[in-house]
């Protein structure tokens, strides 16, 4: 069958919009957290803005709930002096029936230049992108299980910050692997960046054995996962997952796989220890961890502004 | 009204007959198959260089009528059939209603028999309202034209209620239709397998086929009842339903055409016309689908015609509805699978012609003996077709409603062989389509 066009690149391999880390080359990653770092001095500015989106108007189309995500975007928007609309469709037009295309049409009307989506279903950004017109960029903030490409890029940056060459890490992710966008976007990012190896660990119901596929080693034990890396990151689990089918109980994932000071015992001295947020302090992770020395877990929020500022400058830089 | 074929090759796949030889057709039968008869014929049609053959028999399409008009209407639908060269049809019984009453079947078919475009044969629902609690009528419903009963894709889950449901319909030598699909593990909106694991989609083990096999198996060999297996998926389910056949269960199966041609790569970027139920799975399960189809382990090769509009397909791929518009490019993709496998093209040809109809039995009466087929006396069911042409899938020149296909050119880049030129209905023109 044809092979498509990676719908987020132009023709000359450009990103016009930021939907997964997957197929994206490394100079793509790498020139985005390039950017990331100029505009991290600009964070410690007085006049923290510069107008590279000046006249712009970025929308955050958030079907889900998200306070974190979305606010960093907005912060990262306003920094490059954009017009930011956010709306909480959650509550609005899908509520009164009216369909994702419908929404975008309407919005695309009011003369959007950037969507920062949010969306339940993986795969309904690359919707969104294939019916916008060509000047609409589209920035996937979260889709489904499928990916969080920012979230994604800042663990990157992080990592990059703290460890400098990614060609002689190990890194774990732990915890609810397989309906995981941040894992899965963490996992595209550290293969077309060079990492050697990956670790997935957790329960055969929440790390299933086709991961392998993805390039990571996958790994039931703790203390199999944990032992020498460089760098942790755990992942949080949902409410819904604490109980169930697939986890008896929250006490009982945090005895096996939860973070404690004495598992972060096994990992290399130098270790950073990462979370995505918002924390499950006693369920995934101890707060002594959380809050210890090991921990890089709040500068990920920051580099998370200044990796958002990099994405939407460089789209909005690129034509279709 | 009197037609002659003249000087086409006539291919009849359950006798084996491939020559080149006029068909004589008058007061919808066919006369005589050979040289041409002086009969004053009041049409002839030039079939030189193109091949005569049975109407084509799908075993399932959805026409979407009674209830979901928006979606497909028998008007545009049958005409779908007959641009495809199909001449007999069976639709599953997941109308709203339900067909769970004679009456719903006595109006489809009458609908139907108007249009006189295609034969339909419904399915009845085995439960009331696929609910998979209470029987259905199926001798009333039999009376009023069903041909058998099934759950179309919904599951019985309660297992007495599955072991009644055949004990009954095998007292009157009644064919239930059943989807194997665990309702549990069948939940999923793709394949499992690495590339749901990578989209983040949520998958579909072979196991939910699998498990309901073993379920359906055991129950055959409980009650004997006669059952055809719809949409066999996997190269698991394969094997098993070789066993069965081996072991001389009285069961038949299908395949449809997605299935046959597609792999779970094909979704891409989470292309909707790509959700299909069963969904799309590897290509070991593709191929083991292709060779099971060849050896007849596979029976018959249906479209799976599923009419679906635009509204409930252009959305995220979890939430778009399952299916994709088939009946015009089944032929084509018969002949592809085909040309792929070196079959002769009468072997071919009779998995959407003679199998089918030897699927359907004694439940299509009168019609059984010479449906799908090519003989003297029977009825004149013919699809004329070019097996030379080549033609691209643009769905907005399609005649059904559903605009919907995984095999449109511009998702695949590919042409399909095989372009149908005439199609007869009981002797009557239901389609023409001019050389190109």
């Amino acid at each position: 069958m044809l092979s498509r066009r990676n719908p987020q690149l132009n023709r000359h391999g450009e990103l016009i919009h930021l939907l997964s880390i997957e197929g994206l080359p490394k100079s793509v990653l790498t020139q985005i957290l390039d950017t990331a770092g100029t505009f991290l001095s600009v964070n410690d500015r007085e006049v923290k803005k510069v107008p590279l989106l000046r006249g712009k108007s970025v929308f955050n189309l958030f079907f889900e709930n998200s306070t974190r995500t979305r606010t960093t975007f907005e912060i990262a928007a306003k920094r490059l002096s954009a017009d930011v609309i956010n709306l909480d469709i959650a509550k609005s037009s899908t509520a009164k029936g009216e369909s994702l295309l419908d929404t975008i049409a309407n919005l695309s009307a009011m003369h959007a230049d950037m969507f920062i989506v949010r969306h339940a279903e993986s795969g309904a950004p690359y919707l969104i992108a294939q019916h916008v017109a060509p000047h609409v960029h589209v920035v996937n903030a979260g889709d489904g299980r499928h990916a969080h490409p920012t979230q994604g890029l800042l663990d990157m940056y992080t990592i990059r910050h703290f460890k400098k060459d990614f060609t002689q890490l190990t890194v774990a992710i732990v915890g609810d692997i397989v309906h995981s966008r941040v894992a899965r976007s963490d996992i595209h990012a550290l293969t077309t960046l060079g990492v050697p190896e990956i670790r997935a660990v957790g329960p055969k119901t929440l790390v299933p054995g086709d991961l392998a596929g993805m390039g990571v080693r996958v790994c039931h034990s703790m203390e199999e996962g944990i032992k020498d890396a460089d760098v942790v990151i755990m992942l949080r689990l949902q409410n819904e997952r604490m109980s169930g089918a697939m986890l008896p109980s929250a006490g009982e994932f945090y005895k096996s796989y939860g973070l404690t000071p004495e598992k972060l015992a096994l990992a290399k001295p130098d270790c950073i220890v990462m979370h995505p947020g918002p924390i499950n302090r006693g369920v995934e992770i101890d707060s002594s961890v959380a809050d210890g020395a090991h921990s890089v877990i709040l500068p990920q929020v920051t580099f998370g502004i200044a990796v958002r500022m990099a994405v939407m400058s460089t789209i909005a830089g690129n034509q279709a | 009204m009197k037609i002659l074929i003249k000087g086409g090759r006539v291919i009849d796949p359950a006798s084996g007959r491939d020559e080149v030889a006029d068909v004589a057709i008058a007061s919808g039968r066919i006369l005589r198959i050979g040289a041409a008869p002086d009969f004053g014929a009041d049409r002839v049609i030039d079939a030189s260089g193109l091949v005569v053959a049975p109407g084509l028999v799908d075993l399932a399409a959805r026409l979407r009528e009674p209830g979901q008009e928006h979606e497909g209407m028998l008007e545009s639908e049958l005409a779908a059939a007959a641009a495809g060269g199909v001449t007999s049809l069976v639709c599953p019984p997941d109308t709203d209603p339900v067909l769970d009453e004679p009456g719903l079947v006595e109006m489809l078919k009458f609908r139907a028999r108007k249009l006189s475009r295609c034969r339909v044969f419904p399915l009845g629902a085995l439960t009331r309202n696929l609910e998979g609690q209470a029987l259905t009528e199926m001798a009333e419903l039999t009376e009023a034209g069903c041909v058998g009963f099934a759950q179309a894709d919904v599951p019985i889950t309660d297992t007495l209620v599955l072991m009644r449901a055949l004990q009954y319909a095998a007292t009157f030598g009644y064919t239930v239709w059943l989807r194997p699909l665990d309702a549990w593990l069948g939940k999923g909106v793709a394949a499992q397998g690495a590339m749901a694991t990578r989209l983040g989609l949520s998958g579909v083990p072979v196991v939910a086929e699998t498990i309901a096999l073993h379920t359906i198996f055991e129950v055959v060999r409980a009650t004997q009842a006669r059952v055809h297996l719809c949409r066999i998926s996997s190269a698991a389910g394969v094997a098993l339903l070789r066993a069965a056949k081996a072991e001389g269960l009285p069961v038949t199966a299908d395949v449809n055409m997605q299935s046959l041609h597609l792999t779970d790569v094909d979704i891409g970027y989470f292309n909707p016309d790509m959700r299909l139920s069963p969904p799309l799975r590897q290509g070991s399960d593709r191929d083991a689908l292709r060779a099971a189809l060849a050896d007849g382990t596979l029976d018959a090769l249906v479209s799976d015609h599923n009419p679906v509009a635009d509204d409930m397909k252009n959305l995220p791929f979890g939430e778009a509805e399952p299916g994709a518009t088939g009946l015009e490019m089944l032929l084509s993709l018969a002949l592809r699978w085909g040309q792929d496998s070196g079959l002769p093209l009468a072997k071919t040809l009779g998995r959407v012609t003679c199998e089918p109809v030897r699927v359907l039995g004694d439940a299509l009466g009168s019609l059984a003996s010479s449906a799908g087929r090519l003989v003297e006396g029977g009825v004149a069911d013919v699809c004329v077709f070019d097996p030379q042409a080549q033609w691209m899938v643009t769905p907005g020149e399609l005649a059904s409603q559903g605009k919907h296909t995984p095999f449109s050119f511009a998702s695949t880049g590919m042409a399909l062989p095989g372009r149908v030129r005439a199609t007869l209905v009981a002797g009557t023109v239901a389609f023409e389509r001019a050389a190109t």
